[in-house]
């Protein structure tokens, strides 16, 4: 530690600290640009010069190291003198725009200039002109307003991982721009905005449209990925105008994804269901919430007379809140019924019997920073999960190793120490050789479920390198990404993963696919009962701890399942026709129910078209309702509605509460969600009970065989769900939906399989799965494995084909 | 894209510097790239950026930095004059002048014959023999009086 002193207060940083660091202890404000504490110092500004006692000049505050009782003034004349010349001079260029500039009210410059500006300039001269750039649909530019504190290129190079922001030329003709021709792509981009202390970085979407006094703020929680960021939703005129981070160092730090930043324009869509409505004689009306909520009421009667309890099910998005999910299955259960799931992406339920609890991260996220070693198994990461891809980078920056099984080779902006680039049906078999290597390595038996299926596997080089990576590097962990949990297999990659961990003592995690993915399973949104031996308070009636149908055989979505189906479904903040495994088969087995009611906040096109609805409800989204989700690190996370419904719009779990009440069901009658939650979590927000991914001792199925074999007759289907598909509400978030990442899908495929099969790049061709076929231009990849076709589901323009990893045929059109 | 001799080049500078640091080279593979091709266009500058595992944007920082990259055509021998106080004080607006009037170009300009390009530049570290120019960057010209700038011109003619 090092001892000195600031305006004569006594003070003691790390080695290697600076002044600022001292300053920022001890609370007094030095004025400052270009430093930030996410950031590497740049010292470009000069805003933070200070005194130091027998320095003849004064220093940059933000790169001077701290000295063994060294002396420091930052009001004293000197300071105050150097710092007011260094606005002198930051003005000299500036624009006097402010009354139209959206940073008004918010920019670092202006409040600075009060403090340190002089009333007018003396600057006669011409000023400089900038022009301005097209960094996308997000970002907008007003390059003329630039101080140059390259804060938005050192986030490219350090945040982000990817630079796309540089400065160039030099002196008086240094200017930000992106390479000829580029714009920023990153996932992360939109927190440049937040960085550029000027208004030369502001939103797009944003742009123009309300001045930020104007608008409150109030605290809110991110619906989308696992990770549970802390936001700020600032709104005007009960309308949702932006949404900004909340700062939490444990969560999302100072950032957010675009994801989380700009989907709120979906909250705003044209799309927006506003009113009942109810499908009559093939014609969709509007009608009061009273004749909605009979129809579901005695539609669902019916249809209990007429086939039994077990023909009504239930399925609800894990972007719903803790409440929603938790009352949805009451409301299921209570009617007789078990069938109740929110996993509608999943294929592979075999595991479900072996549960032992929610499976979550396995860790803090915080700590991901301080992995040494990782293993991700099948993920898009960056799209599902930016901000942990950025943990990632960050621990990968420190040192640690990152091994990767992956059927796909996308850039994740950072070093990969051993890659394993394998069809789908193949991620099974690399992992078997991992465990292999790492129970060889450390000398100890394969388990005993897994030995039959491991008998014929030998390590290869890669494999062993990862099992030392993991081994050797502590602490470490493995992931499974969203891929992975929605291959055919899912069961196996999880056991072996488990092993792989146990053996070498390191955590495992899941990946939470989306906001409560966790919770979903703690409000026993599944068809099993999920005590899990560690509920303490027994909720009456609602477990009939028999097995319901889950996600996959309720909408027929399995080979097994096929053709069979409910009679009845009530749909949660869902779009079957983009959101299942086998999108074809869901909404073919929808059309086929007597009754299906869609609880959403839009008037989907499809469920109107396809005719597979029959009834739509209005639901408040998250920022119209009071809720809470689980994040994938078992965090529990409350929030409150930030602006009232929008028309006759409900929030959801007052809708089920009342349906609950016409149905005559026991315990509905809920004042607030709080009570709903005090029902789910009655020993309050620590749920780690709960917590546990382990399969129990469920034997590892053959290496070779089960569901694969269907895929690896032909060419599979490698189907990720696009970063800005995932939910309801970010696909019609329309500025996000005109980013790259929203490019329409292609049909991507290795340059070896187009030679094998004659296409030329661009060429349409005709896909197929089951009875769907789609028609989409062939794209090349040579990452890609060998007779693999990369086609992105959750996509309209993919909705008509089957299951995401099963087999796919092409044709020539 | 660039040549093999060139890509030699670029590889031997690459020699000098540890293997993940390859953007260390970025300098001399940007001359070795304008010594070849004249003058640097976006799709060298990616080029390079692609060769040596580095964002195109970060080669155009340096691009654009350095006055000695040039990016924009110019004519088969670049004449960098120095104009800054020393030189000045020692002639180098006159000899400014005459080239002007026997080019017939100003600065940043490039005569119809696609041969001369007229350049300022800052100090060369060679005051004391002010005025003093450059010719395409390698060649540097002392004492340029009018008469050496005749014989200069009508060597470069040749
Ligand atoms: S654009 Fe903003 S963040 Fe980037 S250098 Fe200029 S002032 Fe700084
Ligand atoms: S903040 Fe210290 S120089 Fe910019
Ligand atoms: S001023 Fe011309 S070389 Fe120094």
């Amino acid at each position: 530690m090092i001892n000195f002193e600031i305006d004569g207060k006594p003070v003691s940083v790390p080695k290697n600290g600076t002044v600022m660091d001292g300053a920022n202890q001890l609370g007094i404000y030095i004025p400052h640009f270009c430093y930030h504490k996410k950031l590497s110092i740049a010292a470009n500004c000069r805003m933070c010069l200070v005194q130091v006692e027998k320095a003849p000049k004064p220093l940059p505050a933000c790169a001077t190291p701290a000295m063994e009782g060294m002396k420091v003034f930052t009001h004293s004349g000197q300071a105050v003198t150097a710092q007011k010349g260094v606005m002198e001079f930051l003005l000299i260029n500036h624009p006097l725009d402010c009354p139209i500039c959206d940073q008004g009210g918010e920019c670092q410059l202006q409040d600075l200039a009060v403090g340190y500006g002089a009333s007018s300039s003396r600057y006669t001269e011409a000023k400089r002109v900038v022009a301005n750039k097209n960094l996308g649909p997000l970002i907008s530019t007003d390059m003329t307003r630039c101080i140059h504190c390259t804060r938005c290129v050192r986030f490219g190079q350090e945040i982000a991982g990817i630079m796309e922001l540089g400065m160039v030329g030099r002196g008086e003709h240094s200017e930000i721009l992106a390479f000829v021709g580029k714009t920023v792509d990153s996932e992360l981009s939109g927190n440049v905005i937040d960085l550029c202390p000027v208004g030369a970085l502001v939103s797009k979407p944003f742009r123009y449209s309300a001045r930020t006094w104007e608008l409150s703020r109030r605290k809110s929680i991110s619906p989308h990925c696992g990770l549970g960021s802390n936001l700020i939703v600032q709104i005007k005129q009960n309308r949702v105008m932006r949404v900004l981070p909340r700062e939490n160092e444990e969560i999302n730090e100072c950032w957010l994804s675009d994801k989380d930043r700009f989907s709120y324009e979906g909250l705003n869509s044209e799309e927006r269901l506003t009113k009942p409505m109810i499908k009559q004689g093939g014609v969709w009306q509007e009608c009061d919430w009273q004749t909605a909520l009979e129809f579901v009421a005695n539609g669902l009667k019916d249809v209990k007379e007429k086939y039994g309890a077990e023909s009504i099910g239930a399925l609800g998005s894990a972007h719903s809140t803790l409440e929603e999910l938790y009352l949805l299955q009451k409301l299921v259960r209570g009617l007789g019924s078990e069938s109740v799931d929110h996993r509608v992406r999943q294929s592979d339920f075999r595991a479900d019997s072996q549960m032992q609890g929610a499976p979550w991260l396995g860790m803090p996220i915080a700590e991901i920073s301080q992995l040494k070693s990782l293993l991700v198994i099948g993920s898009t990461l960056r799209k599902d999960h930016p901000l942990l891809a950025h943990r990632i980078r960050q621990a990968v920056k420190h040192g640690a190793e990152l091994n990767v099984i992956n059927p796909i080779d996308d850039d994740l902006l950072t070093k990969v120490r051993n890659r394993a680039i394998v069809a789908p049906d193949k991620m099974i078999s690399m992992l078997a050789e991992v465990l292999k290597a790492i129970a060889e390595l450390k000398g100890v038996e394969i388990p005993d479920d897994a030995k039959n299926a491991l008998s014929t596997v030998s390590a290869s080089d890669t494999a062993r390198a990862m099992a030392i990576s993991l081994s050797d590097n502590k602490p470490a962990a493995i992931f499974i990404g969203n891929l992975a949990q929605h291959h055919p297999r899912y069961t196996d990659i999880c056991k072996l993963a488990q092993h792989i961990a146990q053996i070498s003592d390191i955590r495992f995690g899941v990946l939470g696919e989306a906001a409560n993915s966790v919770g979903a399973y703690i409000a026993g949104a599944v068809p099993f009962d999920n005590r899990f031996g560690n509920r303490n308070a027994d909720i009456a009636g609602d477990r009939h701890g028999g097995q319901g149908a889950n996600a996959s055989q309720m909408l027929g979505m399995d080979d097994a399942a096929s053709g069979t189906g409910c009679k009845a479904y009530i749909l949660l903040n869902l779009e079957p026709e983009l959101d299942c495994y086998n999108t074809q088969r869901a909404v073919r087995t929808l059309a086929a129910a007597d009754l299906v009611v869609m609880m959403s906040a839009y008037k989907s096109h499809a469920a109107i078209q396809d005719n597979y609805a029959d009834v739509l409800l209005p639901i408040a989204p998250f920022t119209e309702t009071s809720g809470t989700f689980i994040s994938t690190e078992g965090r529990v996370q409350g929030f409150n509605g930030v602006v009232a419904p929008l028309g006759e719009t409900r929030p959801a779990w007052k809708v089920l509460r009342v349906l609950g009440n016409i149905l005559q069901l026991d315990g509905f009658d809920y004042e607030t969600s709080e009570q709903v939650r005090a029902d789910v979590l009655p020993a309050g927000n620590d749920v780690s009970a709960w917590l546990n991914s382990s399969l129990g001792s469920l034997a590892v199925n053959p290496i070779e065989a089960g569901k694969e074999n269907k895929g690896s007759v032909g060419l599979q289907r490698i189907g990720e769900v696009p970063i800005y598909q995932a939910d309801l509400i970010v696909r019609r978030a329309e500025s996000l939906q005109r980013t790259r990442d929203a490019a329409a899908p292609l049909a991507w495929m290795p340059g070896s399989l187009m030679a094998q099969l004659g296409l030329q790049t661009e060429e349409v061709i005709r896909l197929k799965q089951g009875e769907g076929e789609v028609q989409l231009p062939v794209a090349q990849d040579d990452k890609l494995p060998a007779n693999c076709i990369r086609v992105a589901s959750a996509h309209p323009s993919t909705a008509a084909l089957g299951g995401m990893f099963d087999q796919i045929t092409v044709e020539k059109s | 894209m660039l040549s093999a001799e060139s890509l030699k080049k670029i590889d031997y500078e690459l020699t000098k510097y540890p293997a993940d640091q390859k953007q260390s080279a970025v300098m001399s593979a940007l001359a070795i790239a304008q010594d070849e091709k004249g003058w640097l266009t976006t799709e060298t500058m990616d080029f390079v950026a692609e060769y040596l595992d580095m964002p195109s944007i970060a080669v155009y920082e340096v691009a654009t930095f350095y006055t000695m990259y040039n990016l924009q055509p110019i004519g088969k021998y670049k004449i960098t004059v120095c104009t800054n106080l020393p030189c000045a004080l020692s002639g180098a607006n006159e000899a400014v002048a005459h080239f002007r009037e026997k080019l017939g170009i100003g600065f940043n300009e490039t005569t119809t014959d696609g041969k001369f390009t007229l350049k300022e530049g800052e100090c060369m570290g060679a005051c004391g023999d002010a005025p003093v120019l450059l010719v395409n960057n390698k060649r540097m010209c002392s004492f340029m009086s009018n008469d050496k700038i005749d014989q200069l011109l009508e060597d470069l003619s040749k």
